[in-house]
């Protein structure tokens, strides 16, 4: 039987695109005279540049020019207070390895790379350390706080409970690495125009950096960024290194390029921070929770400091009367880092998640027994209802589909020659968000609707979820719905992060769509014709080529009276290899509940993708440092495993998919984080009922299941 | 850019003659090695010379004995029908080799010479005595969870990276090798070195040889074989320890026997004590255990690696298992 390609509804919009090779990223732009730039960066970590010799660089074939500290071109907010912490070329000081220190720019790519390893710098260093353990351990070394201490009922109430445990996790660093390297390619043109082919995750945000540094209008500015191949939070700020470009070609006057190479990916555009974690937990002995202490530290720079949300959850994902936190962050000598997929709750889900788990065990009890009997029904830290939560059903249909009915409680347990089978399960959660957006609607006599926006789409498919929004209110076909983002000048959205888009511009696209329906149903009472007329004819009747609505739209008051999480649960089987330590993840079942799915199959597609980054980040991937040289190790696609489809199962997702009655008109929560928080946890779990062993540090590597 | 001149030649005789000419001179084979050692500035020949146009792709039978020409690429040996049906140990350990897009391109003589994967050696900011003789080693203090358990020396610590040569050295191969004058014959187990105080040398092909060709004899060991590598991920990641185990039984007495490991030493490591103990032996669990015990007399971690330690002798007993139960 032949097999066909059926275009469906639920399709991305730009699916076609992207698999043909037509859709356009930001480094495939070719401009007339573009320049390529390379930068150069420090091979020490901490010190001063006392000499810089770019004159071998400067003679070097094709060389337009050299730009460091000691020539760069004036950004104004530099030299004023407030401005950007990590300014770019500003400074002779070496905050860590691998930082910038100049550009090279030439007539092309191979010309720019080899006159960069002209430049010779001389360095006074200094001592330096990057290791977070270490810092943490040391006395001396500085340790800020990152969040406010929270309390509620008795402080550290585990130590007295009638089941307590107390552990420490740790996470090592991680690097987002999307597959399409960073960089951008900067036009700056007399009278200080300025286009910008960017890679991020929101235009305005990025129109916004470069206007502030530069001092220009932000309407002088003309940020770029249709398509992004992968962003995971690491385009979610202008980074240095594209202030390095646009100041080179408002030096030579000349549009410049930069992309990266992916070792600098581990070095110029931030990663998830190292985390180390100590959860204590108390219970008694009918398994109630009667006290959650979560203290975490995050690692930072010395120049910038980055802070998360690590001890959110432990606040209300369990009933318990007492709980406090504490998160504090540690400076050392590396690059800053930035939000990564499920920022701050991932990391600290895998802790308490962890944690819980370990206590289940400790009760003799089944770990979603435990977890179900603890499962609050109003959020305790704010004292508000849940807006939706939908939690035990989830447990439910994640049960049965897993069969976790097979799971043993008793670690071990199931043995086939060499592999051990165990079961694990773990919660995820995030702020449920909506911000402000506006969106045009332009309703054509031809029939089609065009919506715009100045939002992104970083590969959820956000051109999709919008589209299929108008589509239901609308009933226009999909093919006659464009919606067009990725352009600054575009009505404003906010940048694409914290799950936040389809709640977010979705409303803007619903109220637009509303809005165009009442206006079509004023002209059709106008002119006389029935109120269920189509608008063509109307716009036809009224001789109007077209209408359009601009709308802005943001939540009111719900989110004071309830409070507002998208919810995950995860369960995987896994199989350990009990002589060589190898760890498959051979099942998976994950469900979300985060209200209505609006777009099935890229919602379907980020639980996949989600996933994926949990099997990495609980099984393969770590950046590792040499301490004595505050170097990478690893800064490369064969050292630094992501996973691989030979590490991936069938990944069985579903939805709960009923819809949060206060948050949107959608009812539509946000689901970019939650796929991965909590999965490592998950993985963890699964491998302590496999094994009896408990792996508290991150990736579990066939050498720690040894251990 | 740093510039090198392409030179493309269709017969090993004028590579050879192109090689000499010249001590900056290189062969390209499939790139997959040489080019990103270029890019990361480790090494910077000024002459490239292509030898992928030197018909030396043959897989052939000749005698008992299989010849696979140096520039077959990895694919073209693992996927042909005589490696598959004789050296199915060989096919194998290709296959848990690189990537598909890789072993494409890939060549035997590449795969030979290919160099280790320790970072230090890649970044040319760091100390390494095989990069740089003299600068020190990085890894012995520092980072070292993939590094050598055997042989060691005190100025290098890497290990040597191929799959496809752990089931080379198992299977007795030989290399052929020429240079202006001619041919010499060495075994394979001879072509790799240990690193001891000439950390820079790999192996010991000299400066105006190139290989030729492998030549392999058949044997009884396409029955009960198995290539059981250790890897952090499932794909696409170079061995913890990899073993390569093949056996000849008759009536669940060992006749025949094979096994070698990789990523444990500068070269593939052929276990012959084992490899002793059990010729003559049932092949039962207990005798594989003593086995995995013998090959490790010798073995010293360096912290990071110090798992390798169980590591090892357990992926041989496993590899033994799997390689006996192969139906
Ligand atoms: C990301 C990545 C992952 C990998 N994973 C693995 C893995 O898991 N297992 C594994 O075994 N390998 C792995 N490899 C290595 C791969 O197998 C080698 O790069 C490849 O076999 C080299 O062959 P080539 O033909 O491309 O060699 P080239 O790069 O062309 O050459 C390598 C060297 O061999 C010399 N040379 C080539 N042919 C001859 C000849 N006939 N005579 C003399 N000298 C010659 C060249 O001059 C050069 O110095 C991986 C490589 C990469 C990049
Ligand atoms: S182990 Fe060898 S290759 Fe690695 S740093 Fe030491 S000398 Fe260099």
């Amino acid at each position: 039987m032949e097999k066909r390609m059926l275009k469906d509804d639920n399709d991305r919009v730009d699916g076609i695109l992207k698999v043909t090779g037509q859709a356009k990223y930001f480094a495939e732009y070719e401009l007339p005279g573009l320049t390529y730039g390379v930068l150069v960066t420090s091979t020490i970590t901490k010190g001063r540049i006392t000499a810089l010799n770019t004159k071998d660089a400067e003679k070097a074939p094709g060389v337009i020019a050299v730009i460091s500290h000691l020539n760069k071109p004036s950004a104004t907010a530099y030299e004023q207070e407030g401005g950007p912490q990590m300014k770019i070329f500003y400074t002779d000081r070496i905050f860590y390895n691998g930082q910038p220190i100049a550009i090279v720019v030439a007539n092309t790519f191979e010309r720019a790379t080899y006159a960069a390893s002209l430049v010779k710098a001389t360095y006074a260093k200094e001592e330096f350390n990057t290791d977070f353990e270490k810092a943490l351990k040391d006395p001396k070394a500085k340790k800020l706080q990152g969040q406010a201490d929270y309390k509620r009922g008795e402080e550290n109430a585990y130590k007295n409970a009638e089941v307590k445990l107390e552990e420490r996790y740790f996470l090592p660093i991680e690097t987002h690495n999307p597959m399409e390297l960073h960089g951008i390619i900067a036009d700056w043109r007399p009278n200080n125009q300025l286009t910008v082919y960017a890679k991020t995750q929101g235009v305005k945000a990025t129109q916004g950096t470069i206007a502030n540094v530069f001092k220009i209008p932000m309407e002088n500015i003309q940020v770029n960024s249709e398509f992004v191949g992968g962003g995971f939070g690491m385009a979610l700020r202008t980074w240095p290194l594209e202030i390095a470009t646009v100041m080179a070609s408002k030096h030579i006057g000349k549009p410049v390029k930069v992309v990266i190479t992916r070792m600098k990916m581990f070095t110029m555009v931030g990663n998830r921070p190292a985390a180390i974690q100590t959860i204590g937990l108390g219970a008694n002995k009918d398994g109630k929770l009667t006290g959650i202490t979560h203290r975490a530290y995050g690692e930072t720079s010395t120049y910038e400091n980055f802070t998360e949300g690590v001890v959110n959850m432990a606040k209300f994902m369990y009933q318990c009367d007492n709980v406090n936190t504490s998160y504090a962050i540690v400076p050392v000598d590396l690059g800053v880092p930035i939000w990564m997929r499920g920022p701050g709750e991932a990391t600290g889900a895998f802790a308490l998640e962890s944690a819980i788990d370990e206590m289940a065990h400790a009760l003799g009890m089944d770990p979603l027994d435990f977890r179900i009997k603890n499962d609050p029904e109003t959020d305790q830290q704010k004292n508000k209802p849940f807006s939706s939560k939908n939690i035990k059903e989830a447990y439910k249909i994640g049960a049965e589909k897993i069969g976790w009915n097979n799971r043993k409680n008793e670690p071990g347990s199931l043995v086939e020659g060499p592999w051990q089978t165990g079961y694990g399960v773990s919660v995820g959660v995030f702020n449920a968000n909506r911000g402000k957006a506006s969106v045009k609607g332009t309703l054509k006599a031809d029939g089609s609707l065009l919506l715009q926006s100045a939002t992104s789409d970083i590969g959820p498919g956000t051109g999709t979820g919008m589209t299929l929004i108008a589509n239901r209110l609308m009933k226009i076909p999909v093919n006659k719905i464009t919606f067009e983002l990725g352009d600054s000048s575009l009505p404003p959205a906010p940048s694409q992060g914290g799950s936040a888009t389809l709640s977010t511009v979705g409303s803007a696209v619903n109220d637009v769509c509303v809005a165009l329906k009442s206006a079509i149903a004023e002209l059709a009472a106008n002119s006389n014709m029935d109120a269920t007329a189509n608008f063509v004819d109307v716009l036809k009747k009224n001789n109007l080529p077209q209408i359009e609505i601009t709308k802005e739209s943001q939540g009111g008051k719900e989110k004071d009276n309830y409070s507002m999480y998208s919810f995950s649960i995860h369960f995987v089987q896994v199989k350990v290899h009990s002589l060589t330590g190898v760890v498959k993840v051979s099942k998976i079942v994950s469900v979300g509940d985060s209200g209505t799915i609006v777009s099935p199959k890229t919602a379907r597609s980020q639980m996949l993708g989600g996933a994926v980054g949990g099997i990495g980040m609980a099984l393969t991937e770590e950046s590792i440092i040499d301490h004595r040289y505050g170097r990478y190790i690893n800064n490369n696609f064969a050292d630094y495993h992501v996973p691989v489809n030979a590490d991936v199962p069938e990944i069985d997702v579903n939805f709960i998919n009923k819809p949060d009655p206060y948050i949107n008109p959608m009812g539509a929560k946000g689901m970019g984080e939650i796929a991965l928080i909590g999965f490592s946890a998950a993985v963890a779990n699964a491998v302590f009922n496999a094994t009896g062993k408990r792996i508290r540090t991150l990736p579990i590597t066939p050498d720690k299941i040894l251990a | 850019m740093i510039n090198f001149q392409y030179l493309r030649t269709t017969t090993a005789k004028s590579a050879i003659a192109l090689l000499v000419k010249d001590k900056n001179a290189k062969f390209l084979a499939g790139g997959t090695n040489l080019i990103d050692l270029m890019k990361r500035g480790v090494t910077a020949p000024e002459k490239l010379i292509d030898i992928n146009h030197v018909p030396l792709k043959q897989i052939e039978q000749i005698g008992n004995k299989i010849h696979i020409g140096a520039l077959a690429s990895n694919s073209a040996v693992a996927d042909h029908p005589l490696i598959k049906e004789k050296l199915p140990l060989l096919s194998w350990a290709l296959q848990a080799g690189a990537s598909a897009q890789l072993r494409n391109v890939a060549t035997v003589g590449g795969n030979m010479m290919q160099r280790t994967r320790c970072g230090y050696f890649y970044d040319i900011e760091m100390p390494c005595n095989k990069r740089q003789p003299g600068t020190g080693c990085g890894a012995i203090e520092g980072f070292n969870r993939m590094h050598a358990i055997f042989g060691t020396s005190e100025q290098c610590i890497a290990v040597h990276p191929s799959d496809m040569c752990v089931a080379l050295v198992a299977l007795d191969a030989e290399v052929v090798l020429a240079n202006a004058k001619g041919e010499r014959k060495i075994s394979f187990k001879d072509f790799h070195r240990l690193a001891g105080d000439t950390p820079q040398l790999d192996n010991n092909l000299k400066v105006d040889e190139m290989i030729i060709r492998l030549e392999i004899p058949v044997n009884n060991l396409a029955k009960n074989y198995h290539y059981l590598k250790v890897r952090d991920r499932a794909s696409y990641a170079f061995a913890l320890v990899s073993v390569a185990a093949a056996l000849e039984i008759s009536n669940n007495k060992i006749i025949d026997v094979r096994l070698a490991m990789g990523g444990v030493a500068h070269k593939p490591w052929r276990l012959t004590a084992s490899e002793n103990f059990l010729k003559g032996k049932e092949a039962i669990l207990s005798n594989f255990e003593q086995a995995a015990q013998l090959a490790m007399q010798d073995a010293k971690g360096f912290g990071g690696n110090d798992f390798k330690l169980k590591l090892a002798p357990n992926t041989i007993i496993e590899a033994l298992n799997l390689a006996k139960s192969k139906a």
